[in-house]
């Protein structure tokens, strides 16, 4: 008689503990919500809640918050997951916070700032308690330092002096009223795994993801597609390239790479040599300085 | 601006194995002394196993810019304030892979909150790395961070003897090290301790072996790393499944869908078992089990899963799932080890909040037993409290029972956190050791 092995792969341990940490928000905070954006992670992040509930349906609605500038592809697949799985989806508009005066653009036209206040005035108007997000360790040096379960005041801020210690599995989720408490179920995921679940469930994402000839601008080395977003500049030349997207941010702001993949498998290839993190590779706005996402996150950022 | 990525190349091939591979995961919790190079030796482990990408380091170069090197611990010491002062202040968690495994990181901050933060760390760790400067020897610190690993029940102990280079490569001095090591953690409980020189600002011994300590015979950090055999630490015995969530769909298509919903946290569950639910006592048979993917023959630790019931009984969150012959013990009374994390402190007659697998009950300190000096071991029978950063032998009495097991044997009912209800905040740690 043979023994049985009774070990789990890497993406099945991690798929535990994620459905773990969605169970345990589900059943001791009073109103959780999932930020769904329709990038991998959130993607993922949905179905991993699918999983955890299933044969029922998830117990907590997903909200989006909206700058305004999302890839018209990536708001089609929100909604299309979202019917799908007969969740309530709350939209929190950058755009109409803007209109009502309670946020204004930033001169350099990233609304990665002003998505914040938009965010946590939605939370304070439906009362949420959780929010869960998408976020992994390995994506920036202040977000290794964050918890599971990550406490934050009743402004949203997160203090890293002052965090909650975080022994085993045993989550503390218990707030006072206006605090809340932030979620990343994915803490311990990397890219790859990220990919590698995608490809083993087989789960759908937005076709921005995989390589398509598109119609792109070069701007401070950085290959951005011509959208609705991106007009070329005066002496900017665009031209045809064979391009992905790693991260899906607003559409103003989040450049392509060049890439041959055209299947998730061809992309889990390319992810597994690259010698570029996701967002070094893709995002205009966090070259700010050394402690960008550090900075955002003590405002309440994610 | 990078061209496409050739994914047919040598290199990427392997680093496609490397990616396709990966089989089990390792959690490591480092300790060590301010200064012992720990910062160092993670970002040579991630560096040089390539976990590191071009636009970090392309960040580290330039901030270390003035430096006559580049400085690797600042791949992990992220924080302003940590820049600032040169120190790590928290926890952070790193990722790494090799062929043969995936490794995440508890990197642990030697700094004066050491205890807590060791112990955060360690509670979820397969492994502990004990750095120790080999100039100083074994000071009181590398005492400490081996005795948290072993009250925390981390299985395997690595001492990495640092700065190597720094005493001329001596093997005196790695053996002198190595035996009184040896020597102390007779006292406690460490079933494998694995001792390694290294030079982590050099790299020597810590990816591959180094020309510099011909007498050393072992591997190298990352190859013990790698092979250190982790599967059998699992408890497979005692059955033990709390019930997290009860999930009823209450929909046309799964009407009389009742399930209980939780992780497993040691022993195996099977489809047809016999089980008994505490705390009601009643015995029924497991109808079915339903994994992530649809239904399991099975059930293991760390696996998430649904369980159904052959009968209706009145399960609810905090119940817990075992086998008639093999019943945790169900308790008011907690006698246990306390790591304080506060700066409040721990004292007679205090409410404090337990969290016990997915229970939660109020609590009374009836009795601070005796509080351990954890640099020597010596038992303090007279203190009053627990400070920050203390660990004591404390009895609880719970308002509700709890179903428990010793630490020892069952890593996942045998601890429990401790809030305190004002503030909310998690101020203590609890392990319960045997019963004498």
């Amino acid at each position: 008689m043979t023994t049985p092995d009774y070990r789990l792969t890497q993406l099945e341990t991690l798929e535990a503990e994620s459905i773990h940490v969605i169970r345990e928000v589900a059943a001791e905070l009073e109103r959780p919500v999932l930020l769904f954006s329709g990038g991998k992670d959130s993607i993922v992040m949905l179905e991993l809640a699918r999983k955890a509930f299933a044969p029922a349906r998830i117990p907590f609605p997903v909200m989006h918050v909206d700058t305004g500038l999302n890839f018209p592809d990536v708001l089609e697949f929100r909604d299309k997951r979202v019917a799908e799985l007969g969740v309530q989806l709350i939209v929190a508009s950058v755009p109409e916070a803007m209109a009502a005066g309670l946020v204004k653009e930033e001169p350099n036209g990233s609304r990665n700032r002003i998505q914040t206040p938009v965010l946590l005035d939605a939370v304070e108007q439906h009362g949420f308690t959780a929010l869960f997000g998408g976020a992994r360790r390995d994506e920036d040096k202040a977000r290794a330092k964050e918890r599971v379960f990550s406490f934050r005041d009743e402004f949203g801020q997160w203090d890293p002096k002052n965090q909650r210690p975080e022994l085993w599995d045993l989550y503390n989720g218990r707030i006072h009223l206006g605090e809340s408490i932030r979620v990343f179920p994915l803490s311990n995921w990397t890219e790859l795994d990220v990919w590698q679940y995608i490809a083993r469930d087989e789960i759908a994402i937005p076709p921005l993801y995989l390589a398509e000839e598109r119609e792109v601008v070069e701007r401070q080395g950085m290959l951005y597609a011509v959208n609705e977003f991106i007009r070329p500049r005066e002496g900017e030349q665009p031209f045809r390239e064979t391009v992905r997207y790693r991260t899906v941010g607003d559409a103003n702001l989040t450049a392509a790479v060049r890439s041959r993949a055209r299947t998730v498998e061809e992309v889990i290839a390319e992810i597994a040599v690259t010698r570029m993190t996701e967002r070094g590779a893709t995002r205009g706005d966090d070259k700010v300085s050394d402690a960008a996402m550090e900075d955002r996150k003590k405002e309440g950022y994610f | 601006m990078s061209a496409p990525i050739d994914v047919h190349s040598a290199a990427a091939e392997q680093a496609h194995d490397i990616a396709v591979a990966r089989k089990d995961i390792l959690r490591i919790a480092t300790a060590g002394s301010v200064d012992d190079g720990k910062s160092t030796l993670i970002g040579r482990l991630l560096f040089d196993s390539k976990a590191v990408f071009e636009d970090q380091y392309e960040a580290v170069e330039r901030a270390s810019a003035g430096g006559d090197y580049v400085n690797l611990a600042l791949l992990t010491d992220g924080l302003r304030a940590e820049r600032e002062q040169g120190i790590t202040i928290d926890v952070a968690y790193r990722y790494f892979a090799t062929p043969r495994r995936t490794f995440i990181l508890a990197d642990t901050p030697g700094h004066v909150q050491y205890t807590r933060n060791m112990v955060t760390g360690a509670s979820t760790a397969d492994l502990a790395i004990v750095l120790v400067d080999a100039r100083k020897g074994l000071v009181e610190q590398s005492r400490r961070h081996a005795f948290l690993a072993s009250l925390l029940r981390v299985p395997h102990l690595v001492v990495a003897v640092n700065k190597m280079d720094l005493v001329d490569w001596s093997e005196e001095v790695y053996e002198r090290i190595r035996d009184e090591f040896t020597a102390f953690t007779t006292k406690l409980s460490i079933p494998d301790l694995t001792v390694v020189p290294i030079s982590a600002l050099h790299g020597d011994n810590v990816v591959l072996r180094s020309a510099n300590t011909p007498w050393y015979e072992g591997p190298s950090l990352l190859h013990h790393l790698e092979h250190v055999h982790v599967a059998s630490d699992r408890n497979l015995v005692d059955t033990r499944f709390p019930v997290q969530y009860v999930i009823r769909p209450q929909s046309d298509a799964h009407h009389d869908y009742r399930g209980y919903a939780g992780t497993v946290a040691s022993g195996v569950l099977r489809a047809g078992d016999e089980v008994l639910v505490l705390p009601s006592g009643l015995t029924t048979t497991i109808a079915g089990i339903d994994g992530p993917r649809g239904p399991v023959e099975e059930a293991f630790a760390p696996m998430s899963v649904t369980v159904r019931l052959a009968d209706d009984l009145d399960v609810s969150r905090g119940d817990l799932i075992c086998r008639p012959g093999n019943v945790p013990q169900a308790t008011q009374d907690l006698d246990a080890l306390v790591c304080w994390m506060t700066d409040e402190p721990l004292r007679p007659r205090q409410r404090l909040v337990v969290k016990h697998t997915t229970r939660t009950v109020r609590a009374m300190v009836k009795e601070l037993t005796y509080r351990l000096d954890v640099n020597t071991l010596h038992r303090d029978l007279e203190a009053g409290e627990l400070g920050l950063n203390d660990i004591g032998r404390v009895r609880l009495r719970t308002t509700q029972p709890l179903f428990t097991d010793d630490y020892n044997r069952n890593r996942v009912t045998g601890r429990f956190i401790l809030v305190d209800e004002s503030t909310n905040a998690t101020v203590g740690a609890g392990m319960l050791p045997p019963h004498r």
